[in-house]
């Protein structure tokens, strides 16, 4: 069971029954619903931005573990980021979730986001670890969604 | 036959997949009502077919093409037999439950309603046998009404009696749910559409593999199932109606095999069930799917039945042992299927934990979202049995929803 403590380690368990951030915002500049149509997991992303800066982030709704811990983890690491920043960490955190099962990985870059490297060893949950990321990058383009403004 | 009268553990030696270690550990396999396994005599007979009767059916005079043809045939008349039927000519053969009701939407669905007309809907369907009818109403401004149900998932039938109206032509249900697992009554539905002279159309994929099914005693104006839920491969399935529904209707798809004669200036087309059978069929499945009822046949449709009454019973208890677990589907009437979830872990978390002891489940909405929704539930995890499987893994199953609890701390 050694790699399934290493997918519901404690930060992940933490995450998932005590998640950060997690709260609607009712003068977002943003908001953008996420869903995974596979297994019915959806949560609402809210961003406050200023200027190019995410000066608040936060979400209701998630699922499993993966996708809640996830959500949480991303919404405390992204608080005070540029978009550029934030594109940036979601481009490590995809290249971490995503590399062939079995590769060797040092987490200490990625910080708390680092709890999150065993699911590569679980690819169909993969979808679980993205669905925040790629609901918050649906939402710093504006692209569909609800887009409320300031 | 009762179950008692069968060797179960040589039944289950029939299934080379079963014999096999996952992850470290044995295969447990508990997710027959998405697909069943596959006994060595189906396998056999697939391969069989194509190391000697391999030839396309309908077409040649050669030897080969005359085998292939039997064999296609013969299987027909195998289906009917083992549902009842009336005439080898009322079941078509189709891809699967699915395209079984595609057909019927597209060809009595298309022909007989219309604008205003309703369509009962049971909250209980898979999404297989409410999409279509979405689409065919949309198309026809014709309307599609859920029939409700209750907490335990049983279907309210004061409710769909009080549905039930001159408007309504057509009533869709399953005889057993891909989800819960409840049996509804559908020859009394059948009678009650009846009354109001609506059609009935029921979706067998969870029923004609656990329990011996008789089209006609229920009733049904339409019935479809599935090859590969019931030991048979994957891309076969049935629709039945009875002979004069299929000749009053139009053909779906065109092409080869199912023409009387063409021309530029006229075609006609040839009588049920070639006029719904278009193009080269799926013949393999068919050969695998007549092994299969053989296979069943052979076991006893009722022993089945008693056999699998008795597993349900065993992880029922099972899964209800473990602390923190709730049952979801507590109907009377149940088949197969023992759907939960646990307090404090998602459904998905412990699909993954308990594959790591090699215990196969089913997690998330199970195709059938409108269940879920009325259930205040985004998922449960599901262990669906056959007569395959043993009681000894209903204890594997609880020991490895243990783990899930050791993990999470519950």
């Amino acid at each position: 069971m050694t790699d399934l403590r290493d997918l519901f380690s404690e930060v992940i368990l933490d995450h998932y029954k005590s998640p950060r951030n997690f709260r609607a915002m009712p003068d977002a500049s943003r908001s953008m619903p996420g869903s995974n149509p596979l297994c019915g997991d959806h949560l609402i992303l809210f961003i406050k931005l200023d200027g190019d800066r995410i000066a608040d982030i936060s979400f209701q709704g998630g699922g499993c573990a993966i996708s809640t811990s996830s959500a949480s983890m991303m919404t405390h690491a992204l608080r005070g980021k540029t978009r550029a920043e934030a594109e940036e960490l979601f481009r490590k955190f995809h290249a971490m979730v995503t590399r062939e099962p079995g590769t060797a990985f040092d987490p200490e870059p990625m910080g708390s986001l680092g709890a999150l490297a065993g699911v590569a060893e679980f690819p169909v949950r993969v979808k679980c670890a993205s669905l925040a990321w790629h609901t918050l990058e649906a939402a710093l383009k504006g692209a569909g969604g609800t887009v409320s403004t300031e | 036959m009762t179950a008692a009268a069968v060797d179960w553990a040589r039944v289950r030696a029939d299934f080379p997949a079963l014999d096999q270690k996952v992850r470290g550990k044995p295969l447990v396999y508990l997710d027959s009502a998405a697909t069943s396994q596959k006994p060595r005599v189906v396998i056999d007979a697939v391969r069989h077919y194509y190391e000697r009767d391999n030839a396309n059916i309908h077409r040649g005079v050669h030897w080969l093409s005359e085998q292939a043809t039997k064999a296609y045939e013969d299987v027909r008349k195998k289906v009917a037999r083992f549902i009842n039927a009336a005439d080898p000519r009322e079941c078509v053969f189709v891809r699967g439950a699915t395209e079984g009701i595609n057909l019927i939407a597209q060809t009595w669905g298309r022909t007989r309603i219309g604008a205003g007309d309703e369509i009962l809907v049971s909250t209980l369907e898979h999404h297989s046998n409410l999409v279509p009818w979405q689409m065919l109403a949309a198309e026809k401004g014709a309307r599609v009404r859920p029939i409700p149900m209750n907490d335990a998932g049983e279907l309210d039938l004061d409710a769909y009696a009080a549905m039930l109206s001159g408007k309504t032509r057509l009533v869709c249900v399953n005889h057993v749910s891909n989800a819960l697992g409840t049996v509804n009554p559908v020859a009394r539905m059948a009678e009650m559409a009846h009354g109001a002279g609506a059609t009935i159309l029921v979706d067998g994929a969870q029923a004609v593999p656990h329990m011996p099914v008789d089209v006609r005693a229920i009733g049904a104006d339409f019935y479809v199932f599935s090859g590969h839920k019931m030991c048979a491969p994957t891309g076969i399935g049935v629709a039945w109606a009875p002979l004069a529904t299929w000749e009053s209707l139009p053909p779906w798809q065109g092409g080869g095999d199912m023409i009387a004669s063409v021309s530029f200036e006229k075609t006609t087309y040839a009588p049920a069930p070639a006029r719904f059978e278009a193009g080269t069929p799926n013949i393999e499945g068919v050969v695998g799917l007549g092994a299969a009822i053989d296979y069943l046949t052979a076991l006893g449709m009722p022993a089945v039945a008693a056999r699998e009454a008795e597993l349900l019973k065993v992880f029922e208890a099972a899964v209800r042992g473990v602390p923190g677990t709730r049952l979801v589907g507590t109907a009377r009437e149940k088949a197969g299927v023992v759907s939960f979830v646990m307090e404090g872990v998602h459904p998905h978390d412990i699909g993954t934990i308990t594959d790591r002891e090699g215990v196969a489940l089913r997690t998330g909405h199970h195709c059938a979202e409108p269940v879920m929704r009325r259930l205040g539930l985004a998922a449960t995890a599901r262990a669906s049995v056959a007569f395959y499987n043993t009681p000894q893994e209903a204890a594997a199953l609880a020991a490895a929803l243990g783990a899930v609890r050791e993990i999470f701390r519950t």
